[in-house]
Order: structure tokens, then C-alpha cells, then sequence
């Protein structure tokens, strides 16, 4: 081709076969059309991504010209007037998660450090399994389970009991109804363990060896090594909790089902709340209004991105311990 | 002491699990007949069945596998044998990304691009949105998979003089065809407890139908609207329904397992 | 290499029928029709009642109604998402007016928003005045041996028990109707809180749709909630008598809501849209309403606009007879009333053509 040649069937194929040559080094056209293919698949779900940002951001368009910030803070949540203020959507979800992080994490750090340190494989390998499992059960179940098993036995042993204990603080007032914050985040923590449980276990493992052998030579004893592993593998478990709380964030059915669906800022455990997610389950069908219709999807997009940073942040985390091993992230 | 604890924590986990499965089974077995699984629903008080559901949900199901499996197996393919450099991490991180979309987002935005548009709740739109939760979740186990076919294998059939696809096609997809096949049937599972994006996409129905522009049943839905009625013979049934699917899904996974005997 | 191909085989199939799935089974072909509606779930027992009935004399027509609350309604008829809408509560002005095309209020039944709760222990009824009623839901009366409940319930017991209110989460036409009794019966409802399909309610837990508040106040005790009577007969939950404009207590029934309806009969404007809430007649319930079918009146699709219109006009006029079974309490419309939806139904056009005569 360095040859100048007039012959235009020739400068065709030239074209071609460059156009063959920046897809595939070996300039097979079978192969630049395999690797065309899979390029064009894989930019169209980049595509989706791109459109789910733009569409989520031109419909919310008008509660943002009409609230600007002032939508992040204010709390008054009132359709018939047109006032939107989306923060007691954020404190519901906000607060949910940390109660299900607070219930969830010692109990998924005290299941992989059983399963991976000291449980034998013979009981660690269907142990493991069957705390996987939990992660499989669907989001509506647990509503259902929710609704007639743990809101129940909560409103009639456990709440009472927290009233009397703490009741002096203002964490634990007000009408005992089983349904509210305080189930809505036991809810969760019982979804996000399997999650939380099942990376840190994979980052305990990506933890060499060596450390724990080290710490045996210098006579560490069983509980002080798990001390070593832990420590060393505290950024992959903190991505781990945090990936865990991005799935809290998220989490739809269980919650809307459990939490009391009521737009209001309230100190207490017990008092009904609602979450980003909630709301939008609850009233995305039925909100009459432009305006009204953009505030509900200005709240999906506020989840999206705040959902995405968190995700983000996490698998940079649990990435950077468990690649030093080659340890492959299971992140759910 | 410690042990004890940690012991503790464990089985605190998995007696949550059992209680929650045999709770299931419990309720559900009781409702559970012949006649309840293929019969549509009816009015509260004069029984009802969810056959329209269960149809409904495998249609979703097939729809959202024939459109989310070949896209999701194409990126990872992508991402195994093919891209690399930044535009190859951009796509993963995109993929990423989608994987920890909540899922009710990605309803809202079905919703403004296929239901609006279409002015019509649709099986359709119901199976993009499963799609779209699916893909990722396909293209990671697939790339992971690729990734572990070993290299001597592509070189040995690069040296013969294979052309690259027919190296991908013959001989790496094959070799990984179990472990993304496990991983399809995971995200078919996953997909198939799903609710949230279905609840304005989908929607729902009364009736067995099996169109693909007209609103479809689904079990997760009939089980939340079920679920939060006020009627006793609706209970019992979410509860039949729950078992129903909660056997479904946990079988997918138990399966799974077996054929996989996945090592952790 | 076997499962791969197996599995290639499989793909093939699954894609294959998916694409036969898409190109033949778009909309039935058949003589069928089908007709979506969505809508208040104010209705829902009753319009299941009709659906499963219309079926059964007439097997060529689907009806799928899906109860989501009439805020739903109106937005998805608005959207055009469903070929019917449903709402208890009348659409407003710049509801009309930003919808695509011409609108028809059709109605369908009477019903009856009622005050029940859950409280063990108390046998009989309870009586609520209206300010009682607006002073719970305002969050100003907390206990439920409160002296003022107590005051219009003398002789009764009642427990020193926090009151749990629960009301609806998502738009809905049983809230604009109890709202819009408050605001008529309560100067600081209306100023505070004011009428509407979803108002920001002063306190209380959020159930979806009348199942799911219902549901909440079976499961939760010491509740108190306003559904629509359905729901708290054929969940036999108590239902509170409530002190009308004369100043008798009255239990909602087809008889009391029938008698508000009568008072406003020859006042209901032309386009029917009324609010018979707080009615003066003596024996008049005072949370009583309306409930309507909305319908464009130029329906694009022949065939369906004359199914939904057959279906309709089967329900003010057959279906009616539906109100004589007690696990449906709705009321029937008055005579005039139907007269008037029918003259509705037959200015409903399709091409320019009437649809029904």
C-alpha cells in the first residue's frame, strides 16, 4: 500500500483493510467482524448506562430549576400544595442502613472469621452455603416474613423491652406498632449480612498466609492472629461494609413494606418513616402533576448517584486487598 | 470463648434462614393444590389460584433471558478477549456500576423509555428491566470465567492458524460453557425474586395472557399486593405463591452448587 | 464441548421463541378484546365483582382492573397507559384541562368512608363528632381514653393506649374524600392540612391502597384508619358511627349513604362532578361518595371504546343490583343519576360516530 496506485477497486480494499486492521492486529475479517460485534455490545450497554443518567436528569429538570438545593433539606413532603423536600426520604434511608450496618457487621465479621479461621472446611463449605442462601431469598419475601412474623414478635417482645430499658432516651418513644425504622433496619441487616459476611470472608482469605503463621511463630495466640488477619485486611473490610450499605440504600420491598411509609423526620426507632426507595415503589404510579412526577424521579436519581459513589468507593476498597493475592472479589 | 462467639454469630445467620424457610413451608403447604396453581384469580372469597402469575413470571423470565443473556455473555467476552486498555476498564467500570443500580431506579427509567413511549404497561417493558438487571450480573461471571481458561488453550489454537472468533466460539467459550451456564441460571434466579422494577413496567393482571404489549402477572407482585391486603385467604395464598417461587429459586441455587462444587 | 453446543442449542431456542412470542403475539388478533382500568382501590371489591360477572355473560371481553389508588387512576388515563382510569374523588380543574383530550366522569356507585380501628376490649361501636375525628388525625388527641373520645362515648371503657393512625401512602380518592370532610367539618384541618388526594398528614403510619391500610390496622393494635366500608365489613373490623351536620350519630349503610346522595341529586352539575361529603339530612352519613369510571369521550379504538362503553353502561345498570349482596355495601346510584351518566355514555364517539345508542 506504500505504492501510489490509481486503481480505485484497490484504494477500496486498502480502506478495508485498515479498517480491518484498527479492530483486529491480524486483519482477518471474520475476526473484525467478531471483535466489531463484541465492541458494539459492550458500548451499547455503556449506551444504557449513559441514557439511564440522562433520562433520570432531563425528567427530574423541573423540581431541580424549582427547589435547587433547598429540595435536599427541607422536610415538607406536601403534593396537594406542590412543596417537595426530599429530606426525611433521606434521613429514612440514611438511618435504616446504619441500623442494619450497626445489627449486620459484628454479626458478618463473627461469620467469617468462624467459617474462614475456625470452623473446619467440612463444616465451613455448607455453613457457608446455606448464609448464601440468605442473599437468595427475594426482597418481597422478607416483606411477607416481615409483616407477619417479625413485626409481630418485635411489637410484642422486643419493643416493650427497649421502651422500659431505654425509653429515657429519645431513640426509643412513642406508640409501639412493630412497624417503623426500627424493623425496617433488622429487616435489612438480615438481608445485608449474607452480603457483608461473603466478601469479608473472601478478603480474610485473600490475607496471606504468611501473616498468620508469623504471628503463630511469635506466639500469637489463636485470637491474637485473627487480630493480625483483621487488621491487615481492614480495607477490604471496610469496602465490604460499605458495599453492604450500598445494597441497604437501594433496597425496596422488604422496607416498604415494614417501615411505616410516612415522610417525617423523627428521632425515635419506633416512629414510621420512609425511604427514597419506598417512595418511589409507593408513589411513582400514582403521582398526579408534572411537578410532583419530577420530584419522585429527582429522588431516583439522587439514589442512583449516591448509590454509585458508595458502590464506587467500595469495590476500590475490597479491590485493593484482595488483588494482592489474586483473589478474585465475589462483590454481589 | 471466642469460637463460641463467632459460632454464635454463624448459626444465629443460618437459624434465620431455616426459620424463614420452614415458616414458608409451614403457611404456604396449606393453600398449596393442583387447582391453586393454575387457576387465575378471582374475587376475595371465592378462591382463586395463580397460574396467570406463574405463567407470567416465566414469560418475563424468557424474555429477560433472551434479551439480557446474549448481551451480558457479549460483554464479557468484551471485557475477556477483546478490550483492554482504558476503554476496556471504562466499559468494566460501567458494568459495575449497573450492578449497583437498585433495581427500582432502573424501573423508573424503564418506565420513561419503553412504557411512555408505548403508552402501555407491557410484558415487554417487564422483561428489559430484568434484562437490564441481569446483564451485569452475567458479563462479570462471564468475563471471571473466560479469564479462567488457560492461556496455552488460545495460543495452542492461535498457532494453528484459527482465526481469533473462531478460537473465542470454538474453543475459549466452550471451555468455560459450565461456569457461565451456572452463572446465567444464578441471574436467572436473582432476577426472578425481583419486584421493584416491575411494578411499573409490568404491572400486573388478573388474567393468564402471554402478550407482549399488554400489562403481565408476575408471582413477586401478586405476592406483595397479596401480602399487604387485609384478606386472610389472600395471606394464605402470598404464602402458597412464596413457596412456590422460594423453592424455585433456592433449587436453582442448590443445583447450581452441586454441579459446581464451588471452592471459597 | 457437548454441554456448550446443548447449551448454544438451548440460547437458540430461547431467542427463537422469543422473537415468534414478539412478532405473533402482539395484541390479540382474535375477536377478543381487551380492556385495561386502573384506579381507586375505593371501588376495587365491587369493579372485581362486575369483571368477574361481565365475563361470564360476555366471554369475548377482558376487563383487567388493577386497584392502585385513584391518584393512579387519573395519572394513567392522563398518560393513556390504560384504557379506563378510576377515581373516587372527582379530577380537578387543571387535571382536566392538562389531560389530552376530553374527559367523561362517569358514576358508578356510592360508597361510604368509615372510621374503624383496632381496639381489643370494646364491644360496641364506637361515636366520633367531627372534631374528635379531625383531633386524632391532627395528632392532638393521643390516648384513646382521651376525655374527649370518652365524652361521646359514655359508658364505654377505653384503654389507656397510644392511638396509632394509620392513612393512605400513595395518592388516593378515600383520602380526598375524608379530607374533604374534615376540611368542611374542621376550620384548623383546613388551614393546616387541607383536602386533597394525598395531603401531609399530621402523624400516622402509611399503608398502600385501602388492602394495605386495612391490613395494617388488623395486624396492629390500637390503630385507627378511614377505609372505604367494604373493607371493614368483609374484614370484620369495627366501624364508628360519626355525628352528622344534624346531630345524630349514624352508621354508614346503603340507606345512610343513599340519603346523602339524595340531597345534592338536583344541585350535581352538569359534568356530575359533586362532593356529597357532610351532608344535612337527618339521616344522611356524613363521609359518603361518589366513585367514578373515567373515559375519553373520542375513544380511538372502535371495538374497545364500544366494549368499555358496554361494560359500563352494564354496571350503572345491572351491575347495580350487586349492592343487594352484603359483602359489597356500596349504595346505588339514584335514578336520575344513572339517567344522567347514560346521556355521558352516548356522547361517548369513536370516529366522529356515537358509540352506543
Amino acid at each position: 500500500m506504500s505504492v501510489a496506485r490509481t486503481d480505485e477497486s484497490l484504494v477500496v480494499a486498502g480502506k478495508w483493510a485498515s479498517w480491518r486492521h484498527t479492530l483486529s492486529p491480524t486483519g482477518n475479517l471474520g475476526d473484525a467482524i467478531f471483535r466489531l460485534l463484541m465492541l458494539l455490545v459492550a458500548l451499547f450497554v455503556v449506551a444504557l448506562v449513559i441514557a439511564m443518567v440522562f433520562a433520570l436528569s432531563t425528567d427530574s429538570m423541573l423540581a431541580i430549576r424549582r427547589f435547587g438545593f433547598r429540595f435536599l433539606t427541607s422536610t415538607n413532603w406536601n403534593p396537594i400544595k406542590g412543596e417537595f423536600g426530599a429530606l426525611p426520604f433521606i434521613y429514612g434511608t440514611v438511618m435504616s442502613s446504619l441500623i442494619a450496618l450497626v445489627i449486620s457487621v459484628p454479626l458478618s465479621l463473627g461469620i467469617a472469621v468462624f467459617l474462614v479461621e475456625q470452623a473446619p472446611p467440612f463444616i465451613a463449605r455448607p455453613i457457608g452455603f446455606l448464609v448464601e442462601l440468605l442473599a437468595a431469598i427475594p426482597s418481597v419475601v422478607y416483606g411477607l416474613w416481615g409483616i407477619f412474623v417479625l413485626a409481630p414478635f418485635l411489637r410484642v417482645y422486643v419493643e416493650p423491652v427497649l421502651a422500659r430499658l431505654f425509653g429515657w432516651t429519645p431513640l426509643f418513644t412513642g406508640p409501639i406498632t412493630g412497624i417503623g425504622l426500627f424493623t425496617g433496619g433488622i429487616i435489612l441487616a438480615i438481608m445485608v449480612t449474607p452480603i457483608i459476611s461473603a466478601v469479608v470472608r473472601d478478603v480474610l482469605a485473600a490475607v496471606p498466609s504468611t501473616q498468620r503463621e508469623a504471628a503463630l511463630a511469635l506466639g500469637a495466640t489463636k485470637w491474637e492472629t485473627i487480630r493480625v488477619v483483621l487488621v491487615n485486611g481492614a480495607p477490604g473490610i471496610a469496602g465490604a461494609v460499605i458495599l453492604g450499605l450500598g445494597r441497604a440504600l437501594g433496597e425496596t420491598m422488604a422496607v416498604t413494606m415494614l417501615i411505616g411509609n410516612r415522610p417525617e423526620v423523627s428521632l425515635s426507632l419506633f416512629a414510621p418513616s420512609y425511604t427514597i426507595a419506598s417512595a418511589i415503589a409507593n408513589e411513582f404510579t400514582e403521582a398526579t402533576g408534572d411537578l410532583y412526577l419530577s420530584a419522585l424521579v429527582e429522588l431516583g436519581l439522587i439514589l442512583f448517584l449516591v448509590t454509585f459513589i458508595v458502590n464506587g468507593f467500595a469495590r476500590f476498597l475490597v479491590w485493593n486487598v484482595t488483588r494482592r493475592t489474586g483473589g478474585v472479589g465475589r462483590a454481589a | 470463648m471466642m469460637t463460641t462467639l463467632t459460632a454464635l454469630c454463624t448459626f444465629a445467620a443460618v437459624g434465620i434462614l431455616l426459620l424463614i424457610l420452614a415458616y414458608i413451608s409451614w403457611r404456604g403447604v396449606g393453600s398449596l393444590s393442583f387447582r391453586f396453581l393454575i387457576d387465575s384469580p378471582r374475587p376475595v372469597g371465592e378462591g382463586g389460584g395463580i397460574g396467570n402469575a406463574i405463567l407470567g413470571s416465566l414469560v418475563l423470565l424468557a424474555l429477560a433471558s433472551a434479551l439480557g443473556l446474549p448481551i451480558g455473555i457479549g460483554v464479557g467476552v468484551y471485557l475477556s478477549e477483546i478490550g483492554s486498555g482504558r476503554l476496556a476498564a471504562g466499559v468494566r467500570f460501567i458494568t459495575d456500576t449497573l450492578t449497583g443500580i437498585p433495581s427500582i431506579v432502573t424501573g423508573v427509567f424503564v418506565y420513561a423509555i419503553v412504557v411512555l413511549p408505548m403508552k402501555h404497561f407491557s410484558a415487554l417493558s417487564g422483561g428489559i428491566a430484568l434484562a437490564l438487571v441481569m446483564i451485569p450480573i452475567v458479563a462479570r461471571t462471564t468475563e471471571e470465567m473466560l479469564n479462567l481458561v488457560p492461556h496455552s488453550l488460545r495460543e495452542g489454537a492461535l498457532a494453528l492458524g484459527a482465526p481469533q472468533w473462531r478460537v473465542t466460539l470454538g474453543v475459549v467459550l466452550p471451555a468455560a460453557a459450565s461456569g457461565i451456564a451456572t452463572g446465567a441460571m444464578l441471574a436467572i434466579a436473582r432476577v426472578s425474586g425481583e419486584t421493584a422494577p416491575l411494578l411499573f413496567t409490568a404491572f400486573g393482571s388478573r388474567f393468564f395472557s402471554y402478550y407482549l404489549d399488554q400489562p403481565i402477572a408476575s408471582l413477586t407482585v401478586l405476592i406483595y399486593n397479596y401480602a399487604i391486603s387485609p384478606y386472610d385467604e389472600w395471606h394464605a395464598q402470598a404464602w402458597a405463591a412464596t413457596l412456590v417461587l422460594v423453592t424455585l429459586i433456592l433449587g436453582i441455587n442448590i443445583v447450581v452448587r452441586i454441579l459446581t462444587r464451588r471452592r471459597f | 464441548m457437548s454441554v456448550y453446543r446443548r447449551s448454544i442449542q438451548v440460547a437458540a431456542l430461547i431467542t427463537a421463541l422469543a422473537l415468534l412470542f414478539a412478532f405473533s403475539a402482539c395484541s390479540p388478533k382474535t375477536q377478543n378484546v381487551a380492556l385495561v382500568g386502573a384506579g381507586a382501590t375505593f371501588p376495587n371489591p365491587i369493579y372485581q365483582k362486575w369483571v368477574s360477572d361481565y365475563q361470564k355473560l360476555h366471554p369475548d371481553v377482558k376487563i383487567d382492573y388493577q386497584s392502585i389508588g385513584s391518584g393512579g387512576g387519573i395519572k394513567q388515563i392522563k398518560e393513556q397507559t390504560v384504557d379506563f382510569g378510576a377515581s373516587d374523588a372527582p379530577m380537578k380543574d387543571e387535571d382536566l384541562k392538562s389531560a389530552p383530550a376530553e374527559l367523561l366522569h362517569i358514576p358508578t356507585v356510592l360508597g361510604a368512608v368509615v372510621v374503624t380501628y383496632n381496639l381489643s376490649g370494646v364491644n360496641q361501636p364506637l361515636r366520633f363528632s367531627p372534631d374528635v375525628i379531625a383531633d386524632i388525625f391532627l395528632g392532638k388527641i393521643k390516648k384513646w381514653n382521651d376525655p374527649k373520645i370518652v365524652a361521646d362515648n359514655p359508658g364505654v371503657t377505653l384503654p389507656a393506649a397510644d392511638i396509632t393512625v394509620v392513612h393512605r401512602s400513595e395518592s388516593s380518592g378515600t383520602s380526598a374524600v375524608f379530607t374533604d370532610y374534615l376540611s368542611k367539618v374542621s376550620p384548623e384541618w383546613k388551614e393546616k392540612v387541607g383536602s386533597g388526594v394525598q395531603p401531609s398528614w399530621p402523624v400516622g403510619l402509611g399503608g398502600k391502597g385501602n388492602e394495605g391500610v386495612t391490613g395494617q390496622v388488623k395486624s396492629t393494635p390500637n390503630t385507627i384508619a378511614y377505609v372505604e366500608l367494604a373493607y371493614a365489613v368483609n374484614n370484620k373490623l369495627p366501624v364508628g358511627l360519626i355525628k352528622n351536620q344534624a346531630g345524630a350519630f349514624i352508621a354508614p349503610s346503603l340507606e345512610s349513604v343513599t340519603a346523602a346522595a339524595a340531597e345534592s341529586i338536583a344541585t350535581t352539575p352538569e359534568d356530575l362532578r359533586v362532593s356529597i361529603t357532610n351532608a344535612a339530612g337527618k339521616d344522611a352519613y356524613p363521609i359518603s361518595s361518589y366513585t367514578y369510571i373515567l373515559v375519553y369521550k373520542q375513544q380511538k379504538d372502535p371495538s374497545k371504546g364500544k366494549a368499555l362503553v358496554d361494560f359500563v353502561w352494564w354496571g350503572i345498570h345491572d351491575g347495580q343490583a350487586v349492592t343487594k349482596d352484603p359483602t359489597y355495601p356500596y349504595a346505588p346510584l339514584p335514578q336520575e343519576i344513572v339517567k344522567r351518566a347514560e346521556n355521558k355514555l352516548n356522547s361517548v364517539t369513536s370516529g366522529g360516530k356515537p358509540i352506543h345508542s
